[in-house]
């Protein structure tokens, strides 16, 4: 019995120091995925006359988000794997938590995808630590890249948004290319033209403008025979994603800035005495003519209320429109008609853009199949297919822009092609590039919700700098 | 034969073994990055020790945030065991109608509490939302639930209301159908009063049981993240930042790992000492119970 006893007690203690061991162990076992850069030795591996049937019999992984585009890649993938006979396995997240699995995939350390989407902004958070291929010795080896692919077909700042030398407040368009332009969005207004012409209405040219007519819609378009409708959605919700499409579109217009550089330390300027005046007037239109329950607005809400007659009109990205302008795609379709917005002060079209890109796992064991679908991707045949054939509309290239089906295709949204012109040049991202875009920018989210019920802007915002300054300085 | 015999007692003891194996080495992990300056930004971090403590309680967001959980899980806690003892005494009347609607009763726990939170979230919405619906003709509507501080974390705590009152009420309604006929029966035949019996009688001897609802739901509410996240984002500014969505935040959609970590441990110390409170608490009013019957 004692023997027993003596072994239990051995048996336990054994058990218990084994249960221990791997925690102890953990001490010396380094911190997940971080550490390593990802580099372009792999792209110089690639020797001998470009072929698209190098990596045949190969499977890629790829990481998507949910969106029209993605509908357009999934349907024409077929091509790719009859091109190089590289098969692609994919799994698609909405977009409530693509970036949460991508963020986490990553930071893990392991390879689960080779290729993923991401934004401009995600490369400033993913790049620092290592987790992003650089693809710049990829397109430069033309052993790698086919002739055609063309790099200088797409528009210049689109390449440029995806290059970045990976130093807090460092210009984009330096440095590493981690992440190709594939579909993008600029921001612009879209309006109905039912209630527009009805109330003898014309689109805002100044931010003044926008604000009142914001209001006179509200005032008038319910008793115009508008059930419900009021003057313009905006996005709201408590992230970073209600700052970048209107909000920092008319903020940049008006020559604001997120950050300035001081001594190679980031300063926070959103509480300069300009910024905090613009934004008392965006909180003040909001409450004014914006959407009733404005805090939990997202692009989804915006788009639908476009689309259901119940906003006149929209200060998002063109696509949120588009997608409810299209015929039979809403109430509202056929009635929907695209503005440029109104222009800053000294008359300037300076644009936020969000770009869908695609990048590569710097620890990817598929490199050369993965650079392989990311020209494909990325390439004229596809994205003319995809823009033709599917929704993937605000061409990423030139040639696709000029092509003359695409515009036919186009022709008969009012607006929209004149509004893309007039606004490409000078769509690129406003941002200031920082490893805590993020933090800050759901922070400001924050702080504009707060200036919106009714707390003082100067103060609000000049805590938001407060808080900011030494996390990204 | 002798072997097998022998060999049980071990194998037993393996599930809990490995059980906690699961649970205290993702803790201990956990614990011991809290002491690293562990982000993306830096993946190859130093020692700090207890510096990220240190900074969390020195911000001020992180006040806001303990104290918008306590007063959310208080709320919560405290509204659902008042309604759904309430609920519990209205159904313990057995009636064909109190039978249908012991069923309807818990459907609100069959759904999962972010469906709810969405659920509720298209339901508040002014002028769309069947909430608005309802209320115009009361001349109540256009009201702007989840926009404002107060109205976001009132609405908050009205979903989890929504969705766990039917736990409460479950376990009061077993509760009351345990207790034993004999003290009623007296009280019955001395003439005591309805009220008077309930307090006399009723609560005293239910108390055990809602003492156990009081404690999950109070436990469960400290760690809310679905339905405010679902809701309101910790929205309007940081009105409904409660500790959780603070740490997941931090963690993930900043990737402040060790920081982000910091904020779940102390939220464990605080379930901790208050489960121990609790629990010591329901100890002395079973006690209590027992010797009322």
């Amino acid at each position: 019995m004692d023997r027993h006893v003596h072994d239990r007690r051995r048996f336990l203690a054994l058990t218990g120091a084994l249960t221990a061991s791997p925690l102890l162990s953990a001490c010396g076992a380094g911190f997940g995925g971080g550490g390593e850069q990802g580099g372009g030795p792999a792209a110089d591996d690639v020797t001998g006359p470009f072929d698209w049937k190098r990596e045949k019999g190969t499977t890629v992984r790829a990481l998507l988000n949910k969106h029209p585009y993605t509908d357009a890649l999934i349907a024409d993938l077929k091509s790719f794997t009859d091109r190089t006979g590289i098969e692609v396995r994919y799994d698609v997240f909405p977009e409530d938590s693509y970036f949460d699995k991508l963020t986490v995939d990553l930071s893990s350390g392991r390879a689960s995808y080779d290729v993923f989407m991401l934004g401009a902004y995600m490369v400033w958070q993913y790049g620092p630590p290592g987790w992003l291929e650089d693809l710049g010795p990829w397109m430069r080896n033309s052993s790698a890249t086919a002739a055609e692919w063309d790099h200088a077909d797409f528009f210049p700042n689109l390449l440029q948004a995806g290059r970045w030398s990976l130093r807090a407040g460092a210009p984009l368009g330096r440095g590493g290319q981690y992440a190709l332009p594939w579909g993008w969005e600029t921001n612009v207004v879209a309006y109905n033209t039912e209630v527009f012409d009805r109330l003898g209405l014309r689109p805002a040219e100044t931010f003044e403008e926008l604000r009142e007519l914001a209001g006179v819609i509200e005032e008038k378009a319910p008793r115009a025979g508008f059930d419900g409708m009021y003057g313009i959605a905006v996005r709201g919700s408590r992230s970073w994603a209600t700052i970048h499409p209107g909000f920092m579109t008319m903020y940049a217009r008006n020559g604001l800035r997120d950050f300035t550089v001081d001594g190679g330390r980031l300063v926070p300027a959103m509480n300069s005495p300009a910024a905090v005046a613009f934004t008392e007037d965006w909180a003040r239109m909001v409450r004014r003519g914006g959407p009733p329950s404005w805090t939990s607005y997202t692009w989804y809400q915006c788009s639908s209320d476009l689309g259901a007659k119940k906003a006149g009109m929209l200060f998002d990205a063109d696509t949120a429109a588009y997608f409810q302008a299209v015929k039979g795609a809403s109430p509202a379709s056929g009635r929907i008609a695209f503005h440029p917005g109104p222009k800053g002060p000294d008359g300037s079209l300076a644009t936020n853009m969000w770009i869908w890109s695609l990048g590569m796992n710097a620890r990817s064991r598929r490199k050369g199949a993965g650079w392989l679908f990311l020209q494909w991707a990325t390439g004229k045949e596809h994205l003319r297919r995809a823009a033709l054939d599917g929704d993937h509309i605000d061409p990423v290239r030139t040639s696709v822009g000029r092509d003359g089906a695409y515009r036919d295709k186009m022709r008969h949204l009012p607006g929209f092609l004149e509004t893309f012109e007039a606004v490409a040049g000078q769509t690129k991202v406003q941002f200031t590039p920082q490893a805590q875009f993020f933090d800050a920018t759901t922070s400001w989210a924050a702080a504009l919700q707060e200036i919106y019920g009714g707390k003082d802007a100067r103060s609000v915002l000049d805590g938001l700098a407060d808080d900011l300054a030494p996390k990204v300085g | 034969m002798e072997v097998r015999r022998a060999a049980r007692p071990y194998l037993l003891v393996v599930p809990a073994l490995l059980l906690t194996c699961g649970i205290l080495y993702p803790f201990g992990l956990g614990l011991y990055y809290t002491l690293f300056d562990f982000s993306a930004a830096k993946p190859q971090p130093d020692m700090v020790r207890l510096h990220n403590y240190g900074t969390l309680l020195t911000e001020d967001a992180f006040w806001n945030s303990a104290w918008v959980t306590v007063l959310y899980a208080v709320g919560a806690a405290a509204v659902e065991t008042v309604l759904g003892v309430a609920v519990a005494l209205l159904l313990h009347r057995s009636s064909p109608l109190g039978r249908v609607l012991e069923k309807v009763l818990i459907l609100p726990l069959m759904i999962a509490p972010v469906i709810a939170a969405i659920m509720w979230k298209l339901m508040l919405q002014p002028s769309v939302g069947v909430v608005d619906h309802l209320l115009a003709p009361l001349g109540l509507g256009g009201v702007q639930w989840t926009d404002t501080p107060a109205g976001a974390l009132l609405s908050s705590v009205a979903v989890d209301v929504w969705v766990y009152t039917p736990f409460v009420a479950v376990l009061a309604l077993a509760g009351l159908r345990s207790l034993p006929a004999s003290p009623f029966e007296a009280a019955a035949v001395d003439g005591a009063g309805r009220w008077y019996t309930f307090r006399r009688l009723t609560l005293p001897m239910l108390w055990p049981y809602v003492m156990v609802g009081v404690i999950f739901r109070f436990m469960d509410s400290l760690k809310v993240f679905d339905i405010i996240y679902a809701l309101t984002e910790g929205g309007p500014g940081d009105s409904t930042m409660v500790l959780q969505i603070r740490a997941y935040l931090e963690a993930i959609r900043f990737q402040r790992y060790s920081f982000g970590i910091s904020y779940t441990i102390v939220l464990w110390a605080v379930v901790y000492l208050a489960a121990t409170v609790l629990v010591r608490r329901l100890g002395r009013v079973q006690r209590k119970a027992a010797e009322a019957t």
